[in-house]
């Protein structure tokens, strides 16, 4: 009896590492026949890695939606050169090392030909290296920390860098708005926050302004109430909160419980359907930068908002926008390239130039990163997003 | 001077949530010698039971919002009960078969325990943080110079409400004198008349219905909750009870204000970045120094 107890945990074990088989979105490939596929005239595979659950859950959910529309529009159009594309999804859990197994896994198991992914910056540093050793292209939606497209020649992103979002806001506030004295909170575990809160307090100093105070939390703190007191005597016209939207929220609701009231301000990083949920009315007045307005009357935009809403039932984020504009460009690129291997895909994507994308128009400089990408500004007024303000970045 | 008694009050309001965990962790370790690692993870399941009653008394209070300090409390208790049954279960089936093995055993089995929890939370739960609903209506206070909310109020008192029942509990009642006795020597006190069984379990209970007030009260605090939420304070909370002494329950109280008031100074101060290192320097520090605690009575141990 004993030994047949300790058989069945062998085999529960067992079956508990083989894992379960990514999700894919319109039928199952195995992966034998997967590989087949991409070799002979079959689906072409392309591999998404993203936070569908754990502490930036939203980030991942809508980068999937934008990405699954777009892929279903190109499908239906006829997909790439006669091929229809297949999506395969792993989920990472908002986790950086997770993200590194997620990417291993589609590139040596599935074979995908080019890698979609991520929006934290922390783990599109950890997948890079990876898809660059192994010459598979990604192209990164929304990951905005400069260093994300230096880990090779094979790593892309849709949205612009914290170089120049974290000065954009600062101009912004200093110059249009008239700020003097701003105070910084960033999460020193996230490469993100750390180099948008340097470069926004560089370009604040710059222009005139002054830091009063500065202070650090660890990504998954439930308590900002300690850091907020050291702020508060300070007394800061404003707060530079370069975080994730799921710490923001908390952080708005502490300053005003401490009698905070200047207005927080902060990056893409609180891009999320769930930002005004959790802030509340914490969060009145507060302002931050997105990378598109789904109030934007042009045609490619009104398309694609009317398409989620209809499926999803939401208004899609600047998230699921760059994504869908990832999909776009990298079918884009491959109809463009001869052949789907590493090399030649690359090239392709590379010479990407003029693409109307619903973020605006998507040109590829020599960095690989986009030039020109607008900034929208969006505040939370009455519980609703309203557009406050547009930069359009210089052309360089 | 403000910014210092703001500090002062934040981390009072913390370390009552501590003291209320590490209470959970000193009387087991009293009466069984077995540090219960699963006891973190009852308070992320108290917090849990919270969340979904109150956002079912959301859905169905007439008003629709149930700004209601008795729906609290009933929310409150009904969490107190699920954890106090999962307490008695736990105890039941994880660590009464292993009484008699060596204290590792038990250990272990503790640690399994916490996994289950942990990682069966995300399974039924999801793994995405939620956001815990707000149960009465939220206020600030203005104290004299500094500011909070009557949520701090409401913790404190709360907290202040528990800890001086089971002081009670275990100075002025029956019970509490056949619970001093079995964690004295429980082969003697059942040879004396003592169920110590049943002492055991109860002591379980009342242990994790503290963990479920704790969950409850961290809630309301800080909503952001997710199944991993009990790791860091359990582990804290820990800290606290090594600190006032484990096995003693006045040095629980003391070592979980302790840790939170220092927590909430090296957090506003420019050492914020080592706020979650600051507990764990003190356990060493604490190991190194006194390893019976601030209250502990050294004993030695024959062998």
């Amino acid at each position: 009896m004993r030994k047949l107890g300790s058989l069945a945990v062998v085999v529960l074990l067992s079956l508990s590492l083989t894992g379960c088989p990514p999700k894919s979105e319109s039928g199952t490939a195995t992966n034998a026949t997967a590989n087949a596929d991409n070799a002979a005239g079959g689906d072409i595979l392309i591999g998404e890695y993203g936070s569908l659950t754990g502490n930036q859950a939203t980030f991942g959910q809508s980068t999937h939606q934008g990405i699954i529309i777009a892929a279903d529009e190109i499908n239906a159009a006829g997909g790439v050169n006669g091929r229809k594309i297949k999506i395969l999804t792993e989920d990472d859990q908002s986790k950086p090392e997770e993200a590194a197994t997620a990417v291993s896994k589609l590139i040596s198991q599935n074979s995908v030909v080019a890698i979609l992914g991520e929006v934290a910056s922390s783990a599109s540093l950890a997948a890079a290296p990876i898809c660059q050793s192994n010459k598979v292209p990604m192209i990164t939606p929304s990951s905005t920390n400069p260093e994300v497209t230096k880990k090779g020649d094979y790593i892309f992103r849709m949205c612009f860098t914290d170089d120049y979002q974290g000065p954009a806001m600062a101009d912004y506030t200093a110059k249009q708005l008239g700020t003097k004295t701003a105070a910084i909170l960033t999460d020193v575990k996230n490469d993100y926050s750390v180099f948008l809160g340097r470069d926004f307090e560089r370009r604040f100093t710059e222009d005139g302004g002054k830091i009063v105070a500065k202070a650090s939390y660890s990504n998954g703190d439930s308590d900002f109430r300690a850091q907020l007191t050291s702020i508060k005597p300070s007394n800061p016209q404003i707060l530079w909160v370069p975080g994730y939207y799921t710490d923001v929220g908390q952080i708005a609701q502490q300053a005003r419980d401490l009698g905070i009231t200047a207005p927080l301000v902060g990056g893409d990083g609180w891009v999320s359907p769930k930002l005004v949920e959790i802030g509340g009315k914490a969060l009145e007045g507060c302002f931050y930068a997105n990378h598109y307005s789904y109030d934007d009357p042009s045609p490619v935009v009104h398309n694609f908002v009317e398409k989620y809403k209809q499926r999803f039932g939401a208004k899609p984020d600047g998230m699921a926008a760059l994504a869908y504009d990832a999909m776009y460009v990298l079918a884009d690129s491959m109809k463009r390239a001869k052949k789907l291997d590493g090399p030649t895909l690359r090239d392709a994507i590379a010479a990407t130039k003029g693409y109307q994308g619903v973020t605006g128009t998507i040109n590829l400089g020599p960095d690989r990163n986009p030039i020109g990408k607008k900034l929208v500004i969006e505040e939370v007024k009455n519980g609703q997003l309203v557009v406050k303000g547009t930069i359009q970045q210089q052309q360089h | 001077m403000q910014e210092l008694l703001q500090n002062l009050l934040n981390g009072i309001a913390v370390g009552a949530i501590y003291a209320l965990i590490a209470l959970g962790y000193t009387m087991v370790y009293g009466i069984l010698k077995l540090i219960n690692f699963a006891h973190g993870d009852v308070f992320m399941l108290g917090a849990f039971v919270g969340y979904y009653a109150g956002r079912w008394a959301a859905a169905h209070a007439n008003s629709g919002h149930p700004a209601n300090y008795f729906i609290a409390g009933g929310i409150m208790l009904l969490s107190m009960a699920v954890c106090g049954v999962f307490g008695y279960l736990n105890e039941r089936i994880a660590y009464r078969p292993l009484r008699n093995s060596p204290r590792i055993a038990s250990l272990i089995t503790a640690i399994g325990v916490s996994f289950l929890l942990e990682y069966g939370g995300q399974f039924v739960f999801g793994p995405d943080p939620k956001f815990f609903p707000t149960l009465t209506p939220k206020h600030i206070v203005h104290l004299g110079g500094i500011v909070t909310t009557n949520y701090q109020i409401i913790v404190l008192v709360v907290a202040v409400i528990f800890m001086g029942l089971l002081q009670y509990i275990i100075y002025g009642t029956k019970f509490g004198r056949a619970m001093r006795a079995v964690s004295y020597n429980f082969e003697i006190a059942s040879l004396m008349g003592i169920p110590v069984d049943r002492v055991i379990s109860t002591t379980f209970v009342i242990g994790s219905a503290l963990a479920a007030v704790a969950g409850i009260l961290f809630g309301l605090s800080y909503p952001k909750i997710e199944p991993l939420m009990g790791i860091m304070p359990g582990l804290k909370a820990f800290i606290a009870a090594v600190l006032g002494g484990i096995g003693n329950v006045p040095g629980a109280v003391v070592g979980g204000l302790t840790i939170g008031i220092v927590e909430a100074f090296v957090g506003g101060s420019q050492f914020s970045n080592f706020r979650d290192a600051i507990a764990f320097v003190i356990l060493i520090a604490i190991l190194l120094f006194r390893p019976s605690g601030l209250f502990g009575k050294y004993e030695a141990e024959k062998v």
